[in-house]
């Protein structure tokens, strides 16, 4: 914790002393960056956006910068906390297109603050990379604001390969065929809810146990009980990060015995598996990523030393990604930002991720969907056109 | 009317005229503070409508707001736009008139608390009825432009301040000034003390709804967490509180050097934005007892030619 | 019998949530609107001593409250003195009060932000399920429902046994009438109101053995919070218990028999009802 607050303080310092020499020199990339740090959302922003803002602008800057037409160019990132407010994440992005009049603008955190800004990207035409922003509105979107791309998949996508696993589970004869489901009642866990529930009847389910709860409700252990009550097979939650945490913690209280056991936002967290350790063996959230691949690993240790924290299995790897995508754009056509937006639809990126491209929906089509901790590490086991899923292993137990 | 009301008047409307002018100077970002500044001052104003004579503090803005947004978000693709914030007019009308007619005997704290409760009650309901019906997220795509919203906003806002000056010369604003000073020296005098308060408490909560409605084509994608965020209801009341509560015009002085403050704080400090907010926070509380109203007082008294001699 | 037990120990969390409140905005007539910043204070302190030096928060707690009862002593003096002095009415100074404590929980909110960064927090502690009547519970919320009932306990007798505390409740139901009779108010009102902020920070230690926390989450538990002390009445330590106890039954019930969807909703009908019914809530005077 000490070495984390030093080095936050470090590069703290090393960002007023860049923008006090960056005012100086012409030669730099100015990058802005509007997210969370304060509000509901600035705990998920802390893990997955930040970090990696910090991150690929040491990297570049250690590299000399980027390379543009030629000349290397060191980036200098401005950054501004958005209270988790639409209006304020409104004021910052127009704060950084017409008074800071930066290059580029890393997305904002969270479906609803992304959507929010794209209005404002879109009039001052900057491209818009989008990592936290999970919804199946993506052609509407991406009509209405051409320059607006998606990376990190779709709500139907993520509901769907879920479903998928536990189908594959049970015609293989791991699985029963009793699931209980829950979900935060905000928009996130009410769509994804009411997409999974369609496929789970339509592959055969039998849903024994479904209900909501209210975001920030502080014990959840009747739902647990209900859940268990019902005698379940799989139990499947769509939860952001307090309740993730609650209900894991209600599960092992219970001992709820299932052989599949899904969590969702913050299942990734490193945090999840410092907490539950050999207990959360076997549970499954969204994301994943290919563990075994070296760019990952590379990716994972030069985070771990140059911000301090793990980066999540999931949004982590996609903001870097993201950031990658923008980096290379730039190498290839310049600062021009048409140019850089027409460059995003036509190319492929060589990322940590692998390469992605996007469709005609502006949309990247390989992601990875499902993951799994497996010997303490969040495994990608279901994706989109993404290499590297290893086979599911059922939940046994919580010691 | 008086001559002095008639300039009054003629001034207000020529400065409501140069402020709509904002959107043609083509500052997307002037714009962008300008949109945050009308939508407070409507909101804080209408709200000082009712709470400055009252003294009831209430912080049931959000719930008022987050029903407008819906209003549009529900409405926009089946009806045109500015029927959408009449009906938000008077939905917030309505909820108004019902929480008053159930609360509005509460004394001050307990009315402080409820309107709170209220707003979480309408977030819980309203979430509740997304999550059974299986409702999506609820993306406002509309080409209304920031522009239009501004004009819109300031419109209201313009209304908002007829209407405060309209009520002040009422019948209903005297009884209201009486409520304020001793409601038994009211109830006395023959006052309905309970619907005068109830019709005005509809004041601010048609307003707060009809500012959800318009702005809700700005947040794009409407989810009840954002919609309903309970720091809005304090925003208002700080807002109005800091500027004077007493006066027609005092919120606003409180609104556009705050949301100056905000900005410049949010844009020079922006690792320590919250920190910092609170420090300015405090020293207006401490430094300006009565608000900028009072500043402004002490000021013009002490530019008086009397007190002279304490320039010097 | 398990709802009723799973509502108890709701219950529990949420007097710990309440109970600092009540004493400064009953006596001390602070509405401290940075309540909830002083719990996550108190959770982030045990955090830190548990993953830093495997000390557990229930020790924890005896160095927290000290130190934490003489900076909300400093507040009281510092900052929140000069704005009781200069009230002239009571509604001036709540008035005052949530404009000054509302920029308070900004501050802390921002060093909090500074020190420990904007993650979100927890630890496993006593993570273990603990059979009563024959169904299992959390032993950490066990636990922390036996603080609680510790923490109320003492208090309650305190208030009505000790001189400085009968005094204090004296203040709580005349304040002008208190000052008559020789009791030193401003002195007091200091003492609740720093005894009140120690309350909430080791609650926020009990409870930071089951929830998540992070910077930001103090607005939720004091808004829970001023709920629960306006249902129970404002100044009474009785009124808070049987508020926060029923506040948790029912939203128990209606989680088990109902759907889990609508607890809060029904704890805002039922809180509704009471301020409706009995507006000075379950315990409080009637105002004459």
């Amino acid at each position: 914790m000490k070495r984390r607050t030093a080095l936050k303080f470090a590069a703290a310092l090393a960002l007023t002393t860049s923008l006090a020499t960056g005012a100086v020199s012409a030669e730099t990339i100015k990058i802005g960056a509007a997210a969370p740090k304060t509000g509901p959302l600035a705990g998920g922003a802390a893990v997955s956006q930040w970090p990696n803002v910090q991150l690929w602008a040491a990297q570049v800057n250690e590299r000399g910068g980027i390379n543009v037409g030629g000349t290397m160019m060191p980036v200098e990132v401005i950054e501004y906390d958005d209270q988790t407010n639409p209006g304020e994440t409104i004021k910052a992005i127009q704060r950084l297109a017409t008074q800071d009049e930066v290059n580029f603008i890393v997305s904002p955190y969270g479906t609803g603050l992304v959507v929010a800004a794209a209005p404002i990207f879109a009039r001052y035409g900057y491209p818009l990379i989008a990592v936290s922003a999970i919804t199946d509105q993506q052609p509407a979107l991406s009509k209405q604001f051409p320059d607006m791309f998606f990376t990190l998949g779709t709500t139907s996508a993520l509901a769907e390969d879920t479903v998928k696993i536990l189908t594959d589970m049970r015609d293989g004869g791991q699985l029963g065929n009793k699931i209980a489901m829950v979900n935060v009642a905000d928009a996130f866990g009410i769509e994804l809810a009411e997409v999974a529930r369609g496929k789970f009847k339509e592959a055969g389910f039998e849903i024994v146990y479904d209900t909501s709860y209210p975001l920030g409700t502080q014990d959840l252990s009747p739902v647990m009980k209900g859940a268990k009550a019902a005698a379940p097979d799989a139990f499947v939650a769509w939860s952001y990060p307090p309740d993730t945490f609650a209900l894991t913690e209600q599960a092992i209280i219970e001992d709820l015995q299932v052989q599949a056991f899904y969590t969702a936002v913050a299942t990734p967290f490193p945090a999840y598996g410092a907490r539950f350790g050999a207990a959360a063996n076997g549970v499954m959230g969204p994301g994943g990523v290919n563990v075994d691949d070296p760019k990952f690993q590379e990716y994972a240790a030069a985070h771990e030393t140059i911000t301090g924290a793990k980066p999540d299995f999931w949004a982590s790897a996609t903001t870097y990604a993201s950031l990658q995508i923008l980096e290379q754009s730039i190498e290839a056509v310049g600062l021009d930002r048409k140019a850089v937006a027409d460059h995003l639809r036509s190319g492929t990126f060589d990322t940590v991720l692998g390469p992605i491209s996007f469709d005609e929906n502006n949309n990247n089509q390989a992601f990875w969907t499902v993951g799994q901790w497996q010997d303490g590490v969040f495994k990608g086991v279901a994706s989109r056109n993404r290499d590297g899923a290893v086979p599911v292993i059922l939940k046994n137990g919580w010691k | 009317m008086t001559g002095t009301d008639i300039r009054n008047l003629c001034l207000s409307a020529l400065a409501l005229g140069i402020c709509a002018l904002l959107p043609l100077s083509g500052s997307g970002y002037w714009l962008s503070i300008g949109v945050t500044i009308v939508m407070f001052t409507a909101l804080a104003t209408s709200w000082a409508l009712f709470s400055g004579p009252t003294h009831y503090i209430s912080l049931a803005t959000a719930a008022f707001f987050g029903v407008g947004t819906y209003v549009t978000a529900l409405g926009f693709e089946t009806l045109p736009f500015w029927s959408l914030v009449g009906i938000a007019a008077i939905l917030g009308a309505l909820l108004a008139a019902l929480v008053g007619l159930a609360t509005l005997r509460l004394s001050g704290v307990y009315f402080v608390i409820f309107t709170l409760g209220l707003a979480e009650l309408v977030r819980q309901v309203i979430t509740w009825i997304q999550n059974r019906s299986g409702q999506k997220g609820l993306y406002v795509l509309t080409d209304i432009s920031e522009a239009d919203i501004y004009w819109m906003l300031l419109a209201l806002a313009g209304a908002v301040f007829l209407a405060g000056w309209l009520i002040g010369r009422s019948r209903l604003g005297f009884a209201l000034r009486i409520i304020g000073d001793d409601e038994t020296v009211a109830v006395h005098s023959g006052i309905n003390t309970a619907l005068s308060k109830v019709l005005l408490f509809m004041v601010p909560g048609s307003v707060a709804a009809m500012t959800g409605a318009i702005l809700a084509p700005r947040y794009v994608y409407i989810e009840p967490s954002l919609a309903f965020a309970p720091m809005l209801s304090f925003q208002v009341v700080i807002m109005a509180l800091l500027g004077g509560a007493g006066r027609l015009w005092g919120p606003l002085v409180g609104v556009i050097p705050f949301t100056l403050l905000w900005e410049s704080i949010s844009s020079s400090f922006p690792q320590q934005t919250t920190l910092l907010l609170g420090v300015a926070f405090l020293v207006i509380v401490y430094l300006l007892p009565r608000g900028f109203i009072g500043l402004l007082d002490q000021i013009r008294q002490r530019t008086a030619p009397k007190d002279a001699e304490a320039q010097a | 019998m398990d709802i009723l037990i799973t509502g108890l120990l709701l219950g529990g969390t949420y007097a710990l949530i309440a109970m600092g409140l009540n004493l400064q905005y009953g006596v001390a007539r602070i509405m401290n609107l940075a309540n909830g910043e002083m719990l996550v204070a108190g959770g982030f302190a045990a955090f830190w001593m548990y993953t830093g030096g495997q000390i557990s928060p229930f020790l924890t707690i005896f160095l927290l409250a000290p130190l934490t009862f003489a900076l909300n002593w400093l507040i009281y003096k510092i900052m929140l003195q000069p704005l009781v002095k200069r009230a002239k009415t009571r509604g001036q100074l709540e008035t005052d009060s949530i404009l000054a404590t509302f920029g308070l929980s900004f501050v802390m909110v921002g060093l909090m932000l500074m020190v420990f960064g904007g993650d979100y927090f927890n630890y496993s502690y006593l993570a273990r399920p603990v059979v009563i009547a024959g169904d299992t519970f959390a032993l950490n919320r066990v636990a922390s429902f036996l603080g609680a009932v510790v923490i109320c306990g003492a208090l309650y007798i305190w208030l009505n046994r000790s001189r400085p505390g009968l005094s204090i409740r004296a203040i709580a139901v005349a304040p002008d009438s208190a000052r008559l009779v020789g009791i030193n108010v401003g002195q007091l009102a200091a003492l609740a109101f720093a005894l009140g902020g120690a309350v909430t920070a080791v609650g926020g230690a009990l409870l930071s053995t089951y929830l998540t926390l992070d910077a930001s989450t103090g607005v939720i538990f004091t808004l829970k919070a001023l709920i629960i002390v306006i249902m129970g009445g404002v100044g009474d330590v009785r009124g808070t218990i049987v508020a926060a106890l029923l506040l948790g039954v029912v939203e128990t019930l209606v989680a088990t028999l109902l759907d889990p969807g609508l607890t809060l909703a029904a704890a805002y009908t039922l809180f509704i009802l009471i301020l409706l019914f009995r507006p000075q809530g379950l315990f409080g005077k009637k105002p004459t």
